[in-house]
């Protein structure tokens, strides 16, 4: 990178055009550009949803309907009915709210705790150090399925569990990133400085280091965001997540699995919409990575 | 090196040691509850009250850790409550099912991701380069239940070509095997494939392999006996790694088919709230993913001569 000089410091860029200049970095990379395509759109179904014409995705209309077929008031169910006669495309577009909800949640709370044990880790050292990285040890050396199922047989499936457990299988992995960078981090004359002003640790540990390690955590937040997704998804189908009957993507296959040679399209629509959603995020963290080296 | 060895062996003792603490925390705290799940719901508290008495609960919490510690090494996990069978019993047999499970996936999973991971990280940026980079970006995005369930949607109920269980109900068939094994190696080569081009790449690019370009040996050469010895050191430890991934995606596969293997167990276990088998199940699984790791690293200080020397 270039040294840079005073005029090269922009005056205060606004909120906006930071952001724009966010979007104009995605168009380095025609891979990120996909992947955020793909998030974007799915968002933007999730935020929209209650304004679509869609039939209530609890009602039970008309079973094994294929898709395109015409329903008792003349509607039509583009991607069909499931085996309990509830509309596959209403309870794939309200299932994306649940989905997108809880997995932006649970990852968020995984890199609030992830970040913050990183971030003590590395500038604190020395004991804590070592306390942190043997907690985050532990917990990686459980397979995650099974940490969520011991998590979720003793406490029960619901969101705050969900949250809970994606926190416990997460924030390790976080942690271990996050101090790998502000070991790097800390050795800077800004953190000397900010020492020498008298700043408190604190200070200096959340206003200092972690927004200046914050490029390599939004490559692995996307990483982690679909792997969440996958999380939940599969949780759903085991059994073990958010309680029915409102969609959820996971349970929906679970549920049209058994009854899958008569409608096919009511388990195939979800799963099909799972992995477009984790693409989405994958490809977004491999655009991202891909530009981040290029400087 | 030995030194080093020893550490890391400690450092696995000292973390199945705490592993095994918070588990017992977890479920055997609450002794009225242990004692529920063991009678079942409709127990009256003096049953329970008595059944506890009976089986030594009453002695202090240390004790009891104590000598579960001392039957768990003896490997006696006690009873089962949902299958009335001692647990290690049970244990031994799903193992050798899932081992078998993860022995095909290995035998496909290695060599393909290996292969694909070499041919990609040769040149780097070639069309066959971008390709495999993303059929393997495609394939670890699609969970093990969503590409369970394509499979199952073409091969199964489309083409009628494959069974949709895997229980082999009517004895070993090897064709029940099928569909698991792919679902398990689709997810999991990607992720392989992608370290061992990313590592061949970095090789590649090193000085001693421009020097033998440089010096006018053949490519293949240049490839097989320069190139590969280096670039496959990554790709082992994390290989051996996969195991721990591996057992997390067993327990979605082997659900998904209903094949009697170790992650359905645990499944079962855990939605029927068998203590006694759930810890079993997450002490096996925790020590064949934390011997793994062991393992890796051993393999990594031997493979790699600046580490094997010093």
């Amino acid at each position: 990178m270039a040294t840079l000089t005073r005029t090269d410091v922009p005056a205060a860029p606004s909120r906006l055009r930071s952001l724009f200049g966010a979007l104009g970095l995605l168009r380095e990379s025609p891979v990120a550009m996909i992947g955020a395509a793909i998030v974007l759109a799915w968002v933007i179904v999730a935020l929209i949803a209650p304004l679509l014409p869609l039939h209530d995705p609890n009602q039970a209309i008309a079973p094994f309907k294929f898709p395109g077929a015409v329903g008792p008031k003349g509607d039509v169910f583009w991607l069909g009915t499931d085996h309990k006669g509830r509309d596959v495309l209403s309870r794939l577009i309200w299932g994306s709210q649940r989905v997108l909800v809880w997995a932006t949640l649970a990852t968020a709370v995984a890199y609030v705790v992830g970040m913050l044990m990183g971030v003590v880790a590395g500038y604190r050292g020395g004991w804590w150090d070592e306390a942190i990285s043997f907690v985050a040890n532990v917990l990686l050396s459980f397979p995650v399925m099974v940490l969520y199922l011991v998590i979720i047989s003793r406490l029960g499936s619901s969101g705050a569990n969900i949250v809970l457990a994606v926190t416990f299988a997460s924030a390790p992995g976080i942690m271990r990133i996050v101090r790998g960078l502000v070991l790097d981090l800390k050795t800077r004359d800004y953190v000397h400085a900010a020492q020498t002003r008298g700043e408190s640790s604190w200070y200096i540990m959340l206003v200092e280091l972690l927004p200046n390690a914050r490029g390599p955590l939004i490559v692995d937040a996307c990483l982690r965001l679909g792997y969440t997704t996958i999380t939940i998804a599969t949780l759903g189908f085991l059994g073990l997540g958010l309680p029915p009957p409102d969609p959820d993507w996971g349970q929906m296959i679970a549920e049209a699995v058994p009854v899958g040679v008569f409608a096919a399209h009511a388990m195939v629509v979800p799963a099909l919409a799972v992995s477009s959603l984790v693409l989405g995020f994958n490809l977004l963290a491999d655009g991202l990575r891909e530009i981040s080296l290029k400087d | 090196m030995l030194l080093l060895a020893a550490r890391r062996f400690a450092s696995m003792l000292l973390i199945m040691a705490v592993i095994s603490f918070v588990l017992f925390l977890i479920f055997e705290t609450d002794k009225l509850g242990v004692a529920g799940k063991v009678l079942g719901p409709y127990s009256s508290v003096q049953q329970r009250e008595l059944w506890l008495e009976q089986n030594g609960y009453n002695r202090p919490f240390l004790v009891r850790y104590a000598e579960w510690v001392g039957h768990a090494l003896q490997g006696d996990f006690g009873q089962s409550v949902r299958f009335k069978t001692p647990v290690n019993v049970l244990l031994w047999d799903r193992l050798a099912n899932t081992g078998l499970l993860a022995l095909c996936v290995f035998a496909i999973m290695i060599p393909l991701s290996l292969l694909l991971g070499v041919l990609a990280g040769m040149r780097e940026g070639s069309i066959l380069d971008r390709i495999i980079s993303f059929v393997s970006i495609v394939t670890t995005s699609v969970p093990e239940f969503a590409s369970a369930t394509f499979l199952v949607a073409l091969f199964v109920f489309k083409l009628r070509w494959l069974p949709g269980t895997s229980s082999m109900t009517g004895g070993f068939h090897w064709i029940e095997m099928v569909l698991p094994v792919t679902v398990l190696v689709l997810y999991d080569f990607g992720y392989v494939a992608r370290m061992t081009r990313a590592s061949m790449a970095e090789v590649m690019t090193s000085q001693y392999i421009r020097t033998a370009i440089l010096k006018g040996l053949p490519r293949r050469r240049v490839i097989v006996t320069h190139a590969l010895r280096n670039a496959l050191i990554a790709p082992f430890t994390v290989i051996v790694l996969q195991l721990n991934w591996l057992l997390s995606g067993v327990i979605v596969v082997e659900v998904f088919f209903a094949y009697k293997g170790f992650g359905k167990l645990i499944y079962d276990a855990a939605t029927f709230g068998d203590i006694y088998l759930i810890e079993a199940c997450t002490l096996v699984a925790v020590f064949v993913a934390v011997f793994s790791q062991f393992v890796s690293d051993l393999g990594y200080m031997l493979l790699n001569p600046r580490i094997r020397f010093r």
